[in-house]
């Protein structure tokens, strides 16, 4: 019988087969890492996305390269929430190690498609239970054993359509663009996927009340990880070098970013418009970036926690002497090792202040894929344009994660190179000095290496220094500079992206949010109004230095919440630096930081409690 | 009586008059051997014409580190951290491989906190001159061991130093430096031509200069004192410099000259001093220098050249032009680019 022309037979009498829950529920895939299930998790995503539902997955990967458990999650949902679930609703449990546990967390009225042999059903009857025998049907269309391991995903791709109604059509799509050009793993992958729908057709009663159903929400949009996104961003911001070490989860930064200009900054003669070099440590990638910054490159890096700790003292350097350079901090959970593939906002602080003495740094803080990529545009402008390095907070969640969204656009103003002399000025002006506040906004004039003008040159040091860039030991002259830089600081204020508002000017509860923390307030907001009552505005954070409207928002509600993803209420604490003594009692904090994403159930009990609800 | 003009001064071959070269004074140490560097560094430049504008300088952090503020001020200039100047020099070449990268580092900058940076330096063949002015001592600290302190030489204190020192000579001819060399702060002719043959090679020149610290490390006890280098000093081999602008005359004996044909057209003839000597063979180059340290000399010399070597900036095949310089129509892909890929993702 050929696939597509079978229907699993239902159970029209069952209680879940009379409440159906369309397009609203998480499947959540449980296999091994280095099973090779990333492929058909990806089909089963993209199967979703192709009937027009809006979709997100999340995988929750172990720090090891085989044999761990780890848990690919996919949500459909009508709303278009793409937060994380509070819980799973259709679990497919693939790995024998973590199956029991894994169905004794589900809640009753979930489902569980499971490999037979591991008799699940002894553990529950108030779910609904699929048992395949998947290693049985791998084995029949897939001769060559060492493929099976990997084949075997795409059985349960197959059996998870027959059951959620997935359209078959969208799922063969998906396969063919998963596996391009490659004809013998499209036919290997699609037989097998077929296997697993006939199966599940012809042995299988849906008893289980979840269905997908075609919808039109997903028209136009594009599916993509944060971290290809932030790549895109350099790529189109003009990056020519980047200096980095590997370190999960920004490492697919760097590797995107490769294809990227291997594909689109070559020149005609073959050779580069860049450099990417793989640095010994992270002491030395930051270095190579300031060195290229200082020399008039647009420059970066990809890091995340432990990298950032390492980059501390050049960063400093990088604030005192004025240099540009962009790094890209994917956070993940610390402290220390931490969790290296979980998710966290937790290196705010540490980023904004990073490096000893009086030292701040601009903070940019992409909510979604999109701002990803437009912000990382943002970041080459505002480091040349303010002379220091910048910094894009991301993390793990936004950054290893697909998500859905709206196309990107074209820039539609040019690269600011921001303030650099020629030697045409330097006729023009006899000669400059470096750190001297001609504009009043802060910021000096600066010269590049190479400058053919022998008044050109200056001496960058991150010892004292005058207006003239002359070593320096004078209060005086020290002060001068300090001061200069804070005002530097309110000029980067106005420069960077404004806060993203929703409000309606009657609702006296604020929340604030940032980054990955974005799509569950978006939800939690609608659990807040229909179940308890509680009417909130939002403000979504997505600078540092905040701009007035941040403390304008704050003004106007008696009570915020702020919400994120540390145990330390890191933004909250950098809110307080900067707000009137009278304003700082208004801040409580909603807080999530098991290394999980942020689900909205969470934030939303725990503000409905500090509401007394 | 013949009335006098004023004077007008020297110029070089490309017009430029010797202060054209010169830094702010120096506040190192009256007859810190580092002054004598700097010196043998103007001089070279200016006899050599090299453009101060082509030249980026750059530092870490000591008493040599502050050095590249006495010469060239004509030249952009970057004292880094402690360190890690190589990193920072990186980025710059990357930034714009067309300029002459000329780094100043010390026995502590290098060999210690360093000593992570320099080996990778090495291991690209980083086209730079790196000089290190060894003192064996910690000059701004007043006065603690560095890692190239001899073993058995003492601080002004008493305090003898049991550990081995680390050759920065036999490592930078291992790790993949093309050109490597010993001198001495206090032998003005043969600095002199190692930095002109220096300025013409391609690749990592790492010249590690004994350079006495008069007010730390220039006692009786001290290996690193002007009196133990006028005595122990040993140098391999005579060099003698043409640059590419200059006539070659033969005037030598075959058979006990190497000539080297630097990648720019010059040429660096050197002349036999020791028997096992071969300026192309790393190898013997190692096994001199430790034989001898064993004996208590101080190798001093060009060790190891390599005129024609592929560096790191030649691997990256950079397009013609300095990356920093480009403009927007060659960095910033199409709109039609972004297109398609955003089709894709569909």
């Amino acid at each position: 019988m050929a696939s597509g022309e079978v229907a699993l037979k239902e159970q029209p009498a069952s209680p879940a087969a009379q409440k159906r829950i369309v397009n609203d529920f998480s499947i959540q895939v449980a296999t091994v890492n280095g099973s090779g299930s990333q492929s058909a998790n990806s089909i089963l995503l993209k199967a979703i996305f192709g009937m027009g539902i809006p979709v997100s997955g999340k995988n929750l990967f172990p720090s090891n390269i085989s044999g761990l458990p780890t848990w690919f999650t996919i949500r459909a949902s009508k709303h278009g929430y793409v937060a994380r679930k509070h819980n799973v609703d259709v679990l497919v449990a693939m790995n024998p190690d973590s199956a029991k546990d894994d169905t004794l967390a589900l809640e009753p009225g979930a489902a569980a498609i499971f490999e037979a042999s591991l008799n699940l059903e002894q553990y529950r009857s108030d779910i609904s239970l699929y048992p395949v025998p998947f290693d049985k049907l791998t084995a029949a269309v897939c001769p060559e054993p060492k493929l099976r391991k990997l084949v075997k995903n795409m059985v349960y791709v197959g059996v998870v359509a027959q059951i959620l109604h997935l359209d078959i059509k969208a799922v063969e799509a998906a396969v063919r663009k998963q596996f391009a050009r490659k004809q013998k793993a499209v036919d290997l992958n699609w037989s097998a996927v077929q296997a697993g729908y006939d199966y599940a057709a012809e042995n299988l009663v849906k008893v289980d009340p979840f269905y997908l159903e075609p919808m039109n929400a997903t028209e136009g949009k594009i599916i993509i990880d944060g971290n290809t996104a932030a790549a895109m961003g350099a790529l189109f911001a003009g990056v020519t070098v980047v200096a980095w070490y590997p370190i999960t989860p920004s490492t697919s930064v760097i590797e995107a970013l490769i294809d990227l200009l291997k594909r689109h900054r070559i020149e005609a003669d073959g050779k580069a418009s860049f450099a990417v070099l793989q640095a010994e440590d992270e002491l030395a990638a930051i270095g190579m970036v300031l060195g290229a910054g200082w020399a008039g490159a647009r420059s970066m890096t990809a890091t995340s926690g432990p990298g950032i700790s390492l980059m501390a003292e050049f960063t400093g350097l990088g604030y005192w002497a004025e240099i540009p350079g962009v790094i890209f901090n994917v956070q993940r959970t610390g402290p220390s090792t931490g969790m290296p593939t979980r998710t966290m906002q937790a290196d705010v602080l540490s980023t904004a202040f990073l490096s000893h003495g009086d030292t701040r740094h601009v903070l940019l803080l992409p909510g979604n894929v999109k701002e990803c990529y437009e912000h990382g545009i943002a970041a080459f402008d505002l480091a040349e344009r303010l002379q220091t390095p910048v910094f894009v907070l991301s993390d793990l969640d936004l950054g290893m994660n697909n998500w859905m969204s709206d196309p990107f656009q074209y820039p539609d103003k040019p690269l600011d190179r921001g303030k650099v002399l020629t030697a045409e000025d330097l006729n023009r002006l006899g000669g400059f000095s470096r750190y001297k506040d001609v504009d009043g906004d802060g910021i000096g004039y600066r010269t590049l290496p190479g400058t053919d003008h022998p008044a050109a040159a200056y001496f960058t040091r991150g010892s004292g220094h005058n207006e003239k860039a002359a070593y320096s030991e004078k209060p005086g002259e020290y002060l001068v500079q300090m001061q200069r830089l804070l005002k530097k600081w309110e000029t980067a204020r106005t420069l960077v992206p404004k806060p993203v508002i929703v409000q309606n000017g009657k609702s006296k509860i604020g929340i604030i949010a940032y980054g990955t923390t974005d799509p569950a307030i978006v939800e939690s907001r609608d659990q807040l109004r229909s179940e308890y009552d509680i009417e909130t505005d939002y403000l979504r954070l997505t600078a540092y230095p905040f701009s007035q409207e941040v403390f304008d928002f704050i003004a106007s509600h008696e009570r915020i919440y702020v919400a994120e993803q540390n145990r330390d209420a890191q933004m909250a604490s950098l809110l307080k630096l900067d707000l009137k003594p009278s304003e700082i009692g208004k801040l409580r904090s909603i807080l999530h930081y098991n290394g999980l994403p942020v689900d909205a159930r969470s934030l939303t009990e725990q503000l409905a409690r500090q509401e007394g609800k | 009586m013949a009335t006098t003009s004023a004077p007008t001064p020297k110029v070089n071959r490309i017009g430029l008059p010797v202060l054209d070269y010169r830094g702010n004074k120096t506040t190192l140490c009256a007859g810190c051997g580092h002054n004598a560097i700097s010196e043998r560094l103007i001089d070279t430049m200016f006899e050599l014409g090299i453009k101060p504008e082509h030249v980026m300088k750059l530092s870490g952090i000591g008493c040599s580190s502050k050095s590249p503020a006495y010469f060239l001020n004509r030249a952009h200039s970057f004292n880094s951290v402690h360190g890690r100047m190589p990193s920072v020099a990186t980025g710059a070449l990357l930034a714009n491989k067309n300029m002459l990268a000329l780094g100043v580092s010390g026995d502590g900058d290098s060999a210690s906190i360093g000593m992570g940076q320099f080996v990778h330096m090495m291991r690209r063949n980083l086209p730079m001159i790196y000089i290190i002015e060894d003192n064996g001592v910690y000059g701004l600290t007043k006065g603690q061991f560095s890692a190239t302190a001899d073993v058995g030489s003492t601080l002004k204190t008493g305090v003898i130093n049991d550990l081995p020192p680390i050759d920065t000579c036999s490592l930078a001819i291992q790790l993949g430096a093309t050109f490597v060399a010993r001198s001495f702060s206090g032998d003005k002719q043969q600095l002199s031509t190692m930095l002109k043959a220096a300025f013409s090679h391609k690749g990592t020149v790492m010249i590690d200069v004994v350079s006495p610290c008069v007010t730390f490390n220039d006692h009786e006890g001290s290996t690193k004192s002007y009196k133990f280098m006028q005595a122990n000093d040993e140098p391999i081999g005579e060099a003698d410099f043409v640059p590419s602008f200059e006539d070659i005359e033969v005037d030598y004996e075959s058979g006990t000259v190497y000539e080297v044909h630097m990648h720019d057209g010059a040429q660096l003839r050197l002349k036999k001093l020791h028997d096992d000597y071969d300026p192309t063979d790393k190898v013997r180059a190692v096994s001199l220098l430790m034989e001898s340290h064993a004996n208590n000399e101080v190798l001093t010399g060009i060790f190891y050249v390599k005129p024609e070597s592929e560096t790191i900036i030649d691997q990256m095949n950079m397009v013609d032009d300095a990356l920093a310089t480009l403009p927007e129509s060659r960095t910033r892909p199409s709109k039609e680019a972004l297109d398609k890929i955003m089709a894709y993702l569909q």
